[in-house]
């Protein structure tokens, strides 16, 4: 056995849900889990790492990492992997993650398994599985030359267990090892939503051409809002300026793979297929019956959505809030 | 200024995908192959920011086997890039493939900037760009939806996650991953196409460049396509009987709620 490094992140001091599927998924199997954190909020999260499997947390705590910057994150992942020496190293394919990790990779000339959704970790061997050609095929990505595995996992696909409160981490403070920097961060512009990122999002309640108009996004987010929902669009909607291009799931939006995600006045076409096609239960909303996205559907509805989402909105709170 | 972009071939979108006997890989015949669309924003930054500076040049490079990616670097040249070089190879992973760009940029020299699209879209990895940074020992932004050089620095917008956006300056030389959003890709003219078709496209065989075998990092087996999904269950009545189903199997049947 042998020791696994997960990357911890979170938002304003909690911990990422994607982030305790990892620690969790590498406590089960049976490893030294460790895991690294960093920022001014990293001493918030130290326990929650504890109680989701961690024996230990390296944090640096330096407020020069509130934000990601990659050159100073790499520099501060790879000190922290010398002294830890793990065989494994789990993240999540974050918009942090996937940008972080390949040059981490690189500079400890060691292979990286991007976007997986299934993970597999037997000792110090890995085998994860990653979705290809969008979703149209499935590989097992196999590392060779690699003295320290990374695997980078899309959000939502390890299962998530209570935490374990008794169990608790040791705290190893580090220095921020970056110095002379290129990249300089010089601004970071609020999203317009304060709900989860639609690659995070659990539940998705997303909107196509069928809506109409821009003002009828607002019967999604109180939809949305009923399930705890992110609002996705498909990419005509978003190149009419209805909705930001962050909204965009699709071949040149985000790749989701949510639970659920339900499609409103979307047809289907093959690039917005490509973004959804993993989500685990798909529905279907569209006046047309032979709309393509009823053959990726688990249930469809065929009729007027201006007529059913509002009654869908309320029979969900009847559901949920009773 | 030399202004390098890395594109890569990837099967259209459209095109249907059959595994390889080996399941190691996809049936290659009858695929239709496209440049990635994301470095089509990323060739067309690049003509802008030369077309803006006088003197410039655009050169534009693919690692992959030369007798199809020949193809892409031709659409690049049509776009209106100036050069064009291919690194000959099979069997290249994200990470001997960054090396071989990162190598043939150091030797080629000038590098300013180096624009790539923000992931390729057959394994949607998103790798390439952060590796070769790496290699060449210069700064990188992914996801890029704005840039803006100023003879010395560049300062780029890149989109994060729930519709932030992060400013960031860098030093030059730097890579820039592009995203949808950075600019509206020009259509190749037909003199772009004709001038295309007569272009000398330098070749560079992979293996000349003294790469060890051990710089390929992963490898890909058991390829499967997907499992058949049950057949979609329809919902029947009017619209608030369908509601209340709908609500019903999503709690008690498929059991997400």
């Amino acid at each position: 056995m042998g020791k696994v490094l997960v990357f911890a992140e979170q938002t304003n001091g909690k911990l990422k849900r994607s982030s305790i599927e990892l620690l969790q998924a590498a406590a089960k199997s049976g490893n030294t889990v460790v895991a690294v954190t960093f920022g001014s909020h990293a001493g918030d999260v130290t326990a929650a790492i504890g109680h989701n499997g961690a024996s230990e947390v390296h944090v640096v705590k330096d407020a020069a990492l509130d934000s990601y910057n990659p050159e100073s994150y790499t520099a501060n992942v790879v000190a922290i992997v010398n002294k830890v020496q793990p065989s494994i190293i789990l993240a999540s394919a974050s918009s942090t993650g996937k940008d972080l990790f390949p040059r981490v990779a690189a500079r400890l000339n060691t292979g990286v398994a991007s976007d997986c959704t299934q993970l597999t970790i037997s000792g110090d061997n890995v085998t994860a599985v990653k979705p290809m050609y969008s979703g149209k095929a499935f590989a097992t990505v196999n590392f060779e030359n690699s003295p320290i595995k990374i695997v980078l996992m899309r959000a939502n696909q390890l299962p998530v267990e209570a935490a374990d409160t008794s169990k608790t981490a040791s705290v190893v403070e580090n220095p921020n090892a970056a110095t002379d920097l290129k990249t300089l961060i010089k601004e970071i512009v609020k999203g317009a939503s304060e709900k989860l990122d639609l690659t995070e999002a659990n539940i998705i309640v997303s909107g196509g051409r069928g809506l109409k108009e821009a003002a009828n996004f607002k019967m999604l987010n109180d939809l949305a809002d009923v399930l705890g929902a992110t609002v996705g669009a498909t990419r005509a909607v978003v190149d009419a300026g209805w909705v930001g291009h962050g909204m965009q799931v699709g071949q040149t939006g985000k790749t989701v793979a949510p639970t659920l995600y339900i499609a409103v006045g979307i047809s289907g076409a093959i690039q917005h297929l490509a973004g959804m096609g993993s989500s685990k239960v798909i529905v279907a909303i569209n006046n047309d019956a032979n709309a393509p996205i009823f053959q990726k559907a688990t249930y469809g509805i065929v009729g007027d959505a201006f007529d059913i989402v509002p009654k869908l909105t309320e029979e969900f709170k009847k559901a949920l809030h009773h | 200024m030399k202004i390098f972009v890395c594109i890569k071939q990837v099967p259209d979108t459209e095109t249907k995908i059959k595994i390889s006997p080996d399941q190691t890989g996809i049936d290659t015949a009858g695929i239709k192959w496209v440049m990635n669309p994301y470095d089509e924003y990323a060739v067309e930054e690049a003509n802008k920011l030369r077309d803006a500076n006088p003197g410039s040049q655009v050169w534009v490079l693919s690692a992959g086997p030369k007798a199809r990616v020949v193809e892409s670097l031709r659409t690049a040249l049509a776009m209106g890039a100036d050069e064009a070089i291919v690194i000959n190879g099979e069997g290249l992973d994200n990470f001997s493939t960054a090396k071989a760009l990162a190598e043939v940029i150091k030797a080629e020299g000038g590098m300013k900037i180096i624009f790539t699209g923000k992931l390729a879209i057959d394994d949607n990895a998103s790798s390439v760009s952060q590796m070769m940074a790496e290699f060449l020992n210069v700064p990188h932004t992914t996801v890029v939806s704005k840039f803006a050089f100023n003879g010395e620095n560049v300062t780029v917008e890149r989109d994060v996650e729930g519709g932030a956006k992060e400013v960031v300056q860098m030093m030059t030389p730097a890579v820039v991953g592009a995203n949808k959003g950075l600019n509206m890709p020009r259509y190749a003219s037909l003199p772009g196409i004709m001038k295309a078709k007569k272009k000398v496209i330098k070749e560079i065989e992979f293996s000349s460049l003294n790469i060890p075998a051990t710089d390929i990092k992963v490898k890909y087996s058991g390829m499967t396509l997907p499992a058949d999904k049950p057949a979609v269950k329809m919902l029947s009545g009017d619209s608030s009987a369908q509601a209340a189903e709908l609500v019903k199997l999503l709690r008690d049947e498929a059991k997400v709620l």
